[in-house]
């Protein structure tokens, strides 16, 4: 009950009609920022903080503002993964592989409106979870400790192979080369360097978001340009402007569950919205994929892994506000945001400063509604983007990205790597290997490296650590069913095949 | 005609290319978005703006890469000689010059004035049973792998060094004092929560980011490596205080490029010490957990070679450079 009246004086606070304003510029700012590929919700945040400021506004206002761009840019990473195959940001990698392929059979807005609701559906239960239990699961995710990071990563590695409906062989090798990529850098436990080849440019390893950019959005271009000469534009159907309510409906429970994965990687801060996104998705294929049509425009493959990102980037907040842990890109800006205004996350925020928090709390309640009703009409308007002509389009698509990417860090050196992967990726289509695993491998990559290196220096180099934990052991058993899962469910699809005239 | 234009043009191209240099002040953080570096600029821009030191908001870029070293070889190369600029520094980024990390040594940029620092603390939880210093060396002189021990940095970096730099005060030898275990986190407050959750036993951070966790009682201050106590927390005992000569600070600062005039350089330090006298940035470095300190000109400059010179050596005593 107090919590419920805490949340009201929130409301009081975030209501006010100039913080209703900027809720809704925020939104509108983050869900543009988002969809273009390059910048994400990490330039987003961190570009406008100068804006707040220097609006001068008070410290909740400014955070409404700014945790209205976060969701807006989480909401808008999907609409470039849907309509061009590009994701806006990395945890909207996952929502290309059957975001696209509706797109391409004229279902691009059933498409867009199924990600936004499941958007919606995915922050407002993470939002829910924060107002009721966040204390609580910050107490709990204390104890998830390296070793259980590492076993949470295999599971992941271990599932990779099934993600793309194409040859589970090259979908490997394309995880192990995201896994090599994500080796180049200085190595974070010894601060050796590694593949670096004495250039300090190459310190901090690639980035994944110009890996992502490269891969997907120069090698389009590369794609494109290499057609250009042969066929006329062939138009995308557009379908319907307004999709259909049954449409929508067909996510079905799979919002729910994306939901509930994407809230729990979330809150440990060792894993994120990425991890979150994809285990959502793999989560969703096992349970409902009974004909194969996951990776070819399955409607359920939108809503998990939309429903687990924007859920996780809600969920990863508990750990910013409780513990001043930050468990991702944005949220470690978020919360240099808040101590630049004075407010120190941790566990004592709650008490101190309980009118910034369930500000911020009834802020983000109301993005959601505003996101939504702002992304439902906009949809018609997204869709156009796909009858406008290649030869206007890829131009804009080389700017945005090189824009993007030079705006993250200021370096030339990062547009090279950037055409590098371009090239990589355009290779890699030619030959038909998939890209989002290259970029699972190398995101979920180092963060397993570290994970192993801890556990390894806790227990002074014995395995034994790695096997001692429940939560780990845990994890490997679900690891386990599923692998046999898939084994026992290819073997019966071959006997079904073989028994079928 | 059009010969005429263009040169026009770009006169007026350049002319206000220069104009807005020599207006606008841009502070480098040499990292993402959110770290130490990336706060100090923009506090530091807040109130130099706000303070009316300089006249038009103080631009901060990110230019992250290499631990600094990025942003070093960009300003040592291509903008030396800027007056406009500022780049956000520490004792970490000094560390990483000390061990020959960065393109060059200190001496190519000059280095203009440290506002405040963090204060280095070496916490165990609330329930530990340590109880201070002796404790806690006496388990290491028994067995040095026996206290599993955590900070922000690698094997190597700032944190890591203040740990073992105790450990060397208290005549542990360096081949014992290497086969302390220990666990590199991505932050202080990862490194705490990992201790919380009972991973590790020791965490060696700068307080600064973790003083929530004292405050609430989830951990205890086992020794602050300051000359003085801490004012937030006056009780916790420094290590001096436990008979233990260590000290641990990661200074928050700024240099420039090594080609600006003297002039240049003066009036950045008289402008960083007009800020540092401010009521402002006294709330500001309070409020986040820095204790104001103000070295500025060329006793700074000589403060970083020192401690360069101090930390190399450190680094080829625990062997973590040649």
């Amino acid at each position: 009950m107090e919590t419920l009246n805490l949340l009201a004086d929130g409301f009081a606070v975030a209501l006010t009609p100039t913080n209703l304003m900027l809720a809704l510029l925020g939104c509108f700012l983050g869900t543009l920022i988002g969809s273009l590929p390059g910048l994400g919700p990490v330039n987003g945040v961190a570009i406008l903080i100068p804006v707040a400021f220097s609006l001068e506004l008070d410290p909740t206002s400014a955070l409404i503002l700014l945790s209205c761009i976060y969701y807006g840019c989480m909401y808008g990473g999907r609409i470039s993964s849907i309509l061009l195959n590009i994701p806006g940001d990395e945890p909207a990698i996952m929502t290309t592989l059957d975001g696209y392929p509706m797109a391409k059979a004229g279902k691009a807005s059933e498409a867009l409106a199924i990600s936004a609701v499941a958007s919606f559906i995915g922050a407002t239960f993470a939002t829910i979870g924060l107002t009721l239990f966040a204390p609580m699961l910050a107490s709990v995710a204390i104890h998830f400790g390296p070793s259980d990071y590492f076993a949470l990563y295999v599971m992941a590695f271990a599932t990779i192979g099934g993600i793309t409906g194409a040859n589970p062989f090259k979908t490997l090798i394309a995880a192990f080369l995201g896994l090599m990529i994500a080796s180049v850098g200085l190595d974070p436990g010894t601060g050796v360097a590694r593949f670096t080849f004495d250039s300090f440019h190459l310190y901090d390893g690639f980035d994944p978001i110009v890996a992502i950019v490269g891969l997907f959005a120069i090698s389009e271009v590369l794609m494109y340009l290499e057609k250009m000469d042969q066929l006329p534009d062939k138009m995308v159907p557009l379908g319907r402007a307004i999709p259909k309510m049954k449409d929508i409906l067909s996510g079905g429970w799979a919002y729910m569950r994306g939901s509930v994965i994407g809230f729990v990687s979330g809150v440990l801060p060792g894993a994120g919205a990425s991890l979150g996104a994809f285990l959502s998705y793999i989560g969703e294929q096992r349970w409902s994929d009974k004909d194969g049509s996951f990776g070819k425009g399955n409607p359920k493959g939108v809503a998990a892994p939309e429903a687990g990102n924007n859920s996780a980037s809600g969920g990863a907040l508990i750990p910013m506000l409780t513990l001043g842990v930050p468990g991702s890109g944005t949220t470690a800006v978020m919360l240099a945001l808040l101590i630049s205004l004075n407010i120190q996350p941790g566990p004592l925020l709650f008490e101190r400063q309980p009118d910034i928090v369930w500000g911020l709390i009834a802020a983000l309640y109301i993005a959601n509604v505003v996101l939504l009703l702002l992304n439902i009409p906009l949809i018609s308007l997204f869709t156009r983007m796909l009858s406008m002509p290649q030869w206007i389009l890829m131009p804009f698509v080389v700017m945005v990205s090189f824009m993007g990417i030079y705006s993250i860090s200021h370096s030339t050196f990062d547009l090279l790597v950037m055409v590098g992967f371009g090239v990589l990726g355009y290779i890699l289509r030619k030959i038909g290997v998939s890209l989002v695993p290259i970029i699972l491998g190398l995101l979920l990559g180092a963060d397993m490296e570290n994970n192993l290196r801890r556990s390894l220096s806790i227990s002074d180099g014995n395995f034994a650590i790695l096997f001692q934990s429940p939560i780990a052991l845990t994890l490997y058993a679900i690891t386990a069913i599923m692998l046999c899962l898939s084994f026992y469910l290819a073997f019966r699809k071959r006997r079904g095949a073989e028994s079928a005239p | 005609m059009t010969v005429i234009s263009r040169t026009l043009g770009a006169a007026v191209v350049f002319a206000s290319l220069g104009a807005f240099q020599a207006q606008a002040a841009e502070c480098i953080a040499p990292a993402d978005p959110g770290g130490g570096w990336d706060f100090t600029c923009r506090t530091v821009g807040k109130l130099l703006h706000d303070l009316d030191l300089v006249d038009e908001p103080v631009q901060v870029t990110n230019m992250p890469g290499g631990v600094g070293a990025t942003a070093y070889a960009n300003v040592m190369s291509k903008r030396a000689d800027d007056d406009s600029l500022l780049v956000a520094t520490s004792t970490v980024g000094v560390t990483q010059i000390a061990q020959d990390k960065y393109p060059a040594g200190t001496d190519v940029m000059r280095w203009i004035a440290m506002l405040g620092t963090d204060v280095g603390v070496l916490v165990v939880p609330a329930d530990s049973e340590m109880e201070d210093l002796d404790d806690l060396v006496e388990a290491l002189k028994e067995d040095p792998g026996s206290v599993p021990t955590a900070g922000s940095s690698g094997a190597g970096g700032w944190d890591h060094i203040r740990l073992l730099m105790l450990a060397d005060a208290a005549g542990i030898s360096a081949e014992d004092y290497k086969q302390i275990r220990w666990v590199q986190f991505d932050g202080g407050s990862p490194a705490v929560t990992q201790m919380l959750g009972g991973q590790v036993d020791l965490v060696s951070t700068d307080l600064g980011e973790i003083a929530g966790f004292v405050e609430s009682g989830d951990i205890r201050i086992l020794a602050a490596l300051s000359d003085d106590p801490i004012p937030a927390f006056p009780d916790a005992p420094t290590a001096i205080e436990q008979g233990y000569e260590v000290t641990g600070y990661n200074w928050r600062g700024f240099y420039t490029g090594g080609e600006v005039s003297d002039e240049v350089y003066e009036s950045w330090v008289e402008r960083l010490s007009d800020l540092y006298e401010s009521d402002e940035w006294k709330e500001a470095a309070r409020s986040s957990g820095l204790v104001p300190v103000w070295r500025g000109g060329e006793e700074f400059e000589a403060y970083v070679n020192e401690q360069a010179e101090q930390m190399n050596q450190i680094s080829r005593e625990i062997g973590v450079i040649e």
